[in-house]
């Protein structure tokens, strides 16, 4: 009975913690994209040839975990197959948080475009289904300045 | 040290190849710094200890990287790769790789 209590309570306070830090991420992320937009990042791996660059390699990186809530419903989720979309939000959310630190490092060594943009993403909580997920994500480029 | 990920410096001429260089590095997860995380990761959110270890612990392979090219006489190190791979649940290895080469001018 104790148990099932602390589960209950625990499940509340992530779903009430969680939801708000989440639409605080997303919102400052939204904004912060709509800077950062001045400076893409490509994935193609040949840069213009037309000019000569400066290069620098620049990454972000970004330990992100789930709350309780998410874990729980996803947990449940487990049993009937299906898209997660619990998960789904917090991959994205530590994706694009990853890229934008690594923009930012491009934008203080005064870079005008990043190329060869790679992901890296793995979870640091193991494999064990029943720990809370834990993930990383890595983003590194090759940040390009004008000569 | 140039270090880059693509194949190539614009505008430079690679002289000499000069192989892989590598370096590694394997952090434990349960570093101190655990105990807030633990509290943390009921609510969610970034876990900023851990961003933190595993940034310092790609800055050190690349060091180590950094350091072998050096040795080996080289002024640059392209297409460079990250990898990451969880050995147990409680610790991380950052593998860093690229090749180490020779460019033509001066730094």
């Amino acid at each position: 009975m104790d148990q099932i209590l602390i589960v209950a309570v625990l499940v509340t306070l992530g779903y009430f913690f969680g939801r708000r830090a989440e639409k605080k991420h997303f919102i400052s992320l939204i904004e912060r994209e709509k800077v950062m937009n001045q400076l893409p990042a490509m994935a193609s791996r040949m840069p213009p040839q037309d000019n000569r660059y400066e290069q620098k390699l620049v990454s972000g990186n970004v330990v992100i975990a789930n709350d309780y809530f998410k874990t729980f419903v996803a947990g449940l989720r487990n049993l009937f197959g299906g898209k997660i979309s619990t998960y789904e939000t917090l991959l994205d959310r530590g994706r694009r948080e990853a890229v934008l630190r690594m923009k930012d490092q491009a934008q203080q060594f005064g870079a005008e475009l990043v190329f060869n943009v790679k992901y890296e993403t793995s979870s640091i909580s193991g494999q064990d289904s029943r720990k809370m997920p834990i993930i990383e994500v890595h983003a590194y480029g090759t940040a390009l300045k004008k000569l | 040290m140039l270090i880059s990920n693509l194949e190539f410096m614009t505008g430079r001429k690679v002289t000499k190849h000069l192989g892989l260089v590598q370096g590694s590095s394997v952090r434990a997860k349960h570093a101190g710094r655990d105990i807030m995380s633990g509290i943390k990761n009921m609510f969610g959110g970034e876990l900023t200890a851990y961003t933190e270890l595993l940034q310092e612990s790609r800055e050190e392979a690349t060091e180590r990287m950094i350091e072998q090219a050096r040795s080996v006489g080289a002024n640059a190190v392209l297409n460079v790769r990250f990898s990451t791979s969880s050995i147990t649940a409680g610790a991380a290895e950052i593998y860093v790789y690229g090749t180490a080469v020779i460019l033509d001018g001066d730094d």
